[in-house]
């Protein structure tokens, strides 16, 4: 299974924020969307970095006073991304491994979608579902064919 | 009513259309049926007579146990308030026009009707074609009866390692008396009891670790009647990177995958009469031409796999070229939807543009009304047929919200009657669950005598025939 897949049933909407936005216009958008984090875009749509709400906590945490500032001032710029391409194991293990909750999917350098860790454990609880589920239909089936009904 | 303008109960039960009889659709349905509180009518449409979908038709004909998952559909088609209308298609027999007068909800759970191709010179030379097509033709696949394959070929290559693709080796490979027992189609047998096929090549583009194809379906392949299997050890070797990847995530599927793999490669041939060679770390670039413009060989590039930002083994090309002698070749490298006329489509995943299985318009990207998908057609062709079962029940969910907040269709003529009188007057060849439960008797009965799980119509007009319907 790879990103492709799980951004099919996501919706196409992606929530950005301008590097110049202030703090505050990032967390009224967090708290609108119910979101975790927000992909800062440039004017022509291009990705600069990944603000999430664990940044915003960590800066209102040294002051209040940041609110103000610019998302520029606390965002990451080095951000990982995904492309729709990338499986979604690999995926999953390497936002573990760095600790990140989100992934931006960049296609042809056009953002097209981001995913969540929670995204990700939903697409594989379903997937380990799926094969459990199936899995016991053939062993039922399997326990017909070797104790067949006398007739 | 006035007080109660919700739909759902007895007296004005919340009428939902199916277009597609496939596992997402019998899904769909079951947990429709099971909303505490809400009555709620189905009618399943497919466009062909039988259901089931690719249970029927795409699951390999040696892999019966599978076939099973039908029993819990019969069950659901059983129902009093499902109807199953078979052979009846959306945008030729009825549109989604006319649904909308006689449903308060829509759900398409059409499939992905069709294959990914190679992009690579020569891929429509004679001899090159989709895995599907060869899949729907054993299985008997009334639009594919009457397709040929030269099974005078002795080399043949599939493209892909996903379980289509094993699947078609497996049965390219299998003897006459392995599939006699099957319930693959009359036509088939008869053309595969004539095979001069040899030699099989599966053709992955990364390492064993990465490959789609489960251990029980590898573990399969190295014991066929009739058919060695081998693989060469540079192309089993666990490269580098994966290493890395299985010591910090360990995967204990993987690793067995990668060891039965080396197993083969290990394996001397044991004078069977067929050669079954499973490749990694090989993309085709190019189809050859003979003569007379069939395949005469593929054109291979070696791969090496490198890591992409978020951690996935892609492969690169290196250069190196080979030149891999077969007479056909059969690709599967992937899947997609086909869009539906009047339903809004997202082409990039080949997919009806959804939100959780709300079909969105186009334009506003907002919710459709009383549109609904699941299935492959809503998040592309992935897992296995359970996994379309939460699949299903993440879209019944949305339905439900969207019902009690009164966001439905408002059908004009929402009894069950009136859209069943529509429906015979477009189709009078209109196939019931009654029907099918007929065919089924009939095929298991032919079955029976000839020691196989059943014998497959597979023309729409043996079907009606065997009905003692006239066919039009």
């Amino acid at each position: 299974m790879n990103i492709a897949s799980l951004l099919a049933s996501k919706g196409i909407k992606v929530v950005t924020v301008a590097p110049q936005d202030t703090i505050r216009e990032g967390l009224r958008r967090l708290a609108e969307h119910n979101i975790g984090a927000l992909v800062v875009v440039d004017v022509h749509g291009g990705l600069v970095g990944i603000v999430s709400e664990r940044d915003v906590v960590r800066a209102l945490a040294r002051t209040e006073a940041i609110l103000a500032e610019p998302i520029a001032a606390i965002m990451t710029r080095n951000v990982i991304i995904g492309t729709p391409q990338d499986d979604l194991a690999a995926a999953g293990n390497t936002m573990t491994e760095r600790r990140i909750r989100h992934l931006p999917v960049v296609e042809g350098g056009r953002l097209v979608g981001i995913i969540s860790i929670g995204d990700i454990v939903k697409a594989q609880r379903n997937q380990y579902q799926g094969e459990v589920d199936t899995l016991q239909i053939q062993l039922l089936a399997e326990a017909d064919v070797k104790s067949p009904q006398a007739s | 009513m006035a007080d109660d303008p919700v739909p759902g109960t007895v007296d004005r039960p919340l009428r939902v259309a199916i277009i597609g009889a496939g596992p997402t659709g019998f899904y769909a349905a079951d947990h429709l049926l099971r909303q505490a509180g809400v009555v709620v009518e189905v009618d399943l449409f497919d466009r062909l007579p039988t259901p089931f979908g690719l249970v029927r038709l795409g699951v390999a004909p040696d892999h019966q146990k599978i076939k099973s998952v039908t029993a819990a559909f019969d069950k659901v088609a059983t129902q009093p308030r499902v109807r199953f209308f078979g052979h009846v298609e959306l945008g030729k027999d009825v549109e989604v026009e006319e649904l909308r007068r006689h449903y308060h909800q829509i759900v398409y759970c059409t499939g992905a009707q069709t294959d990914r191709r190679m992009g690579i010179p020569g891929e429509d030379l004679r001899g090159s074609h989709p895995a599907t097509e060869f899949v729907a033709w054993y299985n008997g696949h009334p639009d594919f009866r009457d397709y040929q394959f030269d099974l005078t070929q002795e080399r043949v290559a599939v493209v892909g390692v996903g379980n289509v693709a094993v699947d078609v080796a497996r049965i390219l490979c299998r003897s006459p008396e392995e599939l006699a027992t099957t319930d693959i189609a009359d036509a088939a047998l008869e053309a595969l009891r004539g095979s001069r096929v040899r030699e099989v090549y599966l053709l992955g583009r990364r390492g064993p670790a990465q490959a789609a194809f489960t251990n029980p379906e590898i573990k399969e392949l190295g014991e066929l009647a009739d058919a060695d299997i081998t693989a060469r050890p540079d192309e089993v070797l666990l490269d580098e990177l994966t290493r890395v990847s299985l010591q910090k995530t360990p995967d204990r599927a993987t690793t067995k995958k990668v060891e039965i793999l080396q197993g083969y490669a290990r394996r001397e041939r044991t004078g069977k009469s067929k050669l079954l060679v499973a490749r990694f770390l090989v993309s085709p670039v190019e189809l050859v031409s003979d003569a007379t413009g069939g395949v005469a060989s593929i054109r291979l590039v070696r791969n090496r796999l490198v890591a992409t930002p978020a951690g996935t083994l892609q492969p690169k090309p290196t250069g190196e070229t080979e030149e891999l002698p077969v007479g056909m070749v059969f690709r599967s490298v992937g899947y997609r939807g086909v869009p539906l006329p009047g339903v809004p489509f997202n082409e990039s995943w080949g997919v009806i543009l959804n939100e959780r299985g709300r079909v969105l318009d186009g334009d506003t990207k907002q919710p459709v009304t009383g549109e609904y998908t699941a299935g492959w057609i809503k998040r592309g062709p992935s897992g296995v047929i359970g996994t379309n079962k939460p699949d299903a029940a993440e879209t019944v969910a949305c339905m439900m919200e969207d019902r009690a907040h009164g966001r439905l269709l408002r059908p004009e003529a929402p009894e069950a009657a009136a859209v069943e009188a529509l429906l015979r007057q477009r189709q009078p060849l209109c196939f019931s669950y009654g029907d099918w439960r007929r065919l089924d008797e009939l095929e298991v009965a032919a079955g029976r005598r000839a020691g196989r799980p059943r014998v497959k119509f597979t023309s729409i007009d043996e079907m009606a025939s065997a009905l003692g319907r006239r066919v039009e």
